[in-house]
């Protein structure tokens, strides 16, 4: 057939499966783990690695580790294990810092509505969320305010931020990061792509200043400076000023991730929509915004992970975030001992890795479902 | 000149388009020189000319995407400043279909129908799906409405832009090398749908290398080089007996290769 000049087929070429691959848990292993003597090499060394450093570390937090107990006592005797008796003992300084114990419901109801919120805005396919986003963004910190500070006309008393502490201070801290320097951060890309010179040098030494200072200097920058804007009657709250400091310092890197993501849309993107009538924030909120956004929302929950990190470091400005309040806990001299610290850090690694995952592995099923619908 | 202004100015109640001295310059270059065009309500024009010869500039003129800096451009009664009133007015009235597509990658066919309708025109969702529909059918792909744009062949997506453009009820339609960036076998699908909208009376200012159309559904065919206009013709003349040497030798060439 090969030699033949002219050819013109008379039946068609049957459509066959594709050929059968091995298949089983020692075809996989051979292709994944021994495929040859570096990779067969490699698994035996991190396999040797895994036996030898696990097991002890497994013991030490389960099986050695002292889960009661009325006081550091016993955690004295059992050097070999965690002293999680600790963490218990100490759990509720560690959530609420020194919250009056008699209105920490307050700090309750706040959270578990904020989760309910977060759950509804999160899930794909929700009901009505444009509803949820309303409660969440305007409702629900009015609410929380009232709530966490107080207020007479309600008959709640005051709290002062200096009593406020733990993970709801954490969270607190992260959740203003967040919400604010989103929408601060798209702004400012916006700005620093505006045609209008001002508003794009305004923009660009905004966001090269921030980012070129330590976050440290921006908290004690919050810190005393804030102050002296603002009219001596209108001082700012102690922690008022560095949630201030954090979402300024978050929106600049927001910003440039934004940039990026706007960068990456061709002009006929804007051609399409200004051809068709779309006025400026019609254009960016309905056709180029939502694209950015989605191409770079890797590095904008990479920004919101940083954050959450960063916000440990509110403790030399003087707030009592979780860290902070473990850091305390430590002085208690009924519970001193040698494993205590170490459990107390092991346990605010585990908090702080639970919530940065949470929100990577989010991110990921977003742009999965994202990208579904889409490609082709 | 000014005898061309006077005449523009009578006859501005059926001119739907009237270019009159229109100069653009990039930077130094000299994009469009002195463009004087008037084209009347449901007339078809096609404009062609080489690559570079300012046939793209000249129609995203029309509806503000490029400045003009010299001469003046009224458009449906309307004339085009740096006003950003007047341009958005001039652009709810005019539709444009790009070589490209440019369709909203992020949103269904139907949400790219509906979205300058609701938005711009501030119809209620309803009524801008159902319009929305009434165009899917006429460009014949309703069976596609709720897929993404990434999901379709090229032809398919121009039809859609098409229709797009059409649910602003447009008066005027410009179209930017429409099939240019398709593959052979789906270039038909897109001329016959513009065919239609031809003959049903659409307004149209048609940038193309396609002749056999041009032959079909121009009223005149106007040929551009190095910014200006060579030649305007009805396309039975303009194909058969070109008068300018530019012409003839940009119509051997794309005839005969």
């Amino acid at each position: 057939m090969t030699d033949a000049i002219v050819f013109v087929r008379e039946t068609s070429e049957p459509e066959d499966p594709p050929p059968r691959l091995s298949r089983g848990a020692a075809a996989w292993a051979k292709a994944n783990l021994f495929s040859s003597i570096g990779s067969s090499l490699t698994t035996f060394v991190f396999v040797a690695l895994a036996l030898w450093l696990l097991p002890p570390l497994i013991g030490w937090a389960t099986t050695k580790a002292i889960w009661a107990a009325p006081d550091g006592a016993l955690c004295r005797q059992h050097q070999d294990g965690a002293c999680w008796a600790f963490i218990s003992a100490k759990f509720d300084y560690l959530r609420f810092g020194s919250y009056p114990i008699a209105e920490r419901w307050r700090v309750n109801l706040v959270e578990a509505v904020g989760a309910c919120l977060i759950v509804w805005l999160l899930s794909p396919g929700a009901p009505i969320r444009g509803w949820g986003a309303l409660l969440f963004f305007v409702a629900y910190p009015v609410l929380a305010f009232v709530l966490l500070h107080g207020s007479r006309a309600l008959g709640l008393p005051v709290v002062d931020s200096l009593l406020w502490g733990g993970i709801f201070v954490s969270l607190l801290t992260a959740v203003v990061g967040i919400v604010f320097s989103l929408p601060l951060g798209v702004l400012l890309a916006l700005g620093r792509r505006s045609r209008m010179p001002v508003v794009r040098s305004a923009s660009i030494l905004f966001i090269e200043f921030v980012r070129g200072v330590p976050f440290i200097t921006i908290l004690f920058m919050a810190n005393t400076m804030l102050p002296l804007f603002l009219p001596e009657s209108w001082t700012p709250d102690r922690l008022l000023r560095p949630l201030v400091g954090i979402a300024l310092f978050s929106a600049a890197y927001m910003a440039e991730e934004v940039r990026g993501g706007l960068q990456l849309l061709g002009r006929g993107q804007y051609e399409g929509a200004m051809a068709l009538g779309l006025k400026y924030p019609l254009m960016m909120g309905l056709v180029v915004l939502p694209q950015a956004l989605t191409m770079v929302i890797p590095g904008i929950v990479n920004n919101f992970v940083g954050l959450f990190m960063d916000t440990t470091l509110v403790s030399i400005v003087g707030v009592t975030d979780f860290l902070e309040a473990m850091n305390n806990a430590f002085k208690d001299p009924g519970w001193s001992g040698p494993t205590i610290m170490a459990t107390g850090y092991v346990f605010a690694a585990m908090f702080y890795f639970a919530a940065c995952y949470g929100m990577t592995r989010y991110s990921a099923f977003v742009e999965r479902s994202l990208a579904k619908g889409r490609e082709r | 000149m000014t005898r061309r202004r006077e005449a523009a100015e009578g006859a501005q109640s059926d001119a739907a388009i009237d270019f009159v001295g229109v100069h653009k310059w990039y930077g130094d270059f000299h994009a469009l020189r002195n463009i004087n065009l008037t084209i009347g309500r449901g007339q078809r024009i096609v404009i062609c000319g080489p690559s570079g010869s300012g046939k793209s500039t000249l129609i995203r003129c029309v509806n503000g995407l490029e400045e003009h800096q010299r001469g003046s451009i009224v458009v449906d009664g309307v004339e085009l400043t740096p006003n950003v009133k007047r341009i958005d007015e001039v652009r709810r009235e005019v539709g444009m279909v790009f070589q490209t597509f440019n369709l909203f990658p992020h949103l269904t066919v139907l949400e790219n129908c509906t979205l300058a309708p609701i938005w711009v025109r501030r119809m209620p969702k309803r009524d801008a799906e159902e319009l929305a529909m009434k165009l899917l059918m006429r460009v014949k792909i309703p069976e596609q409405a709720s897929k993404y744009p990434g999901q379709l062949s090229g032809g398919q997506q121009q039809r859609v832009a098409i229709a797009r453009a059409l649910c602003m009820n447009p008066k005027i339609m410009l179209f930017d090398e429409p099939t240019s960036a398709l593959d052979p076998e789906m270039v038909k699908e897109v001329l016959d749908t513009m065919t239609a909208l031809a003959e049903d009376g659409m307004t149209m200012i048609v940038v193309t290398h396609e002749m056999g159309f041009a032959r079909q559904i121009a009223d005149r065919v106007v040929f551009m080089d190095n910014g200006e206009i060579v030649e305007i013709n009805a396309p039975g003349p303009f194909f058969d007996s070109p008068r300018h040497a530019r012409t003839r030798l940009f119509l051997s060439q794309i005839l005969h290769h």
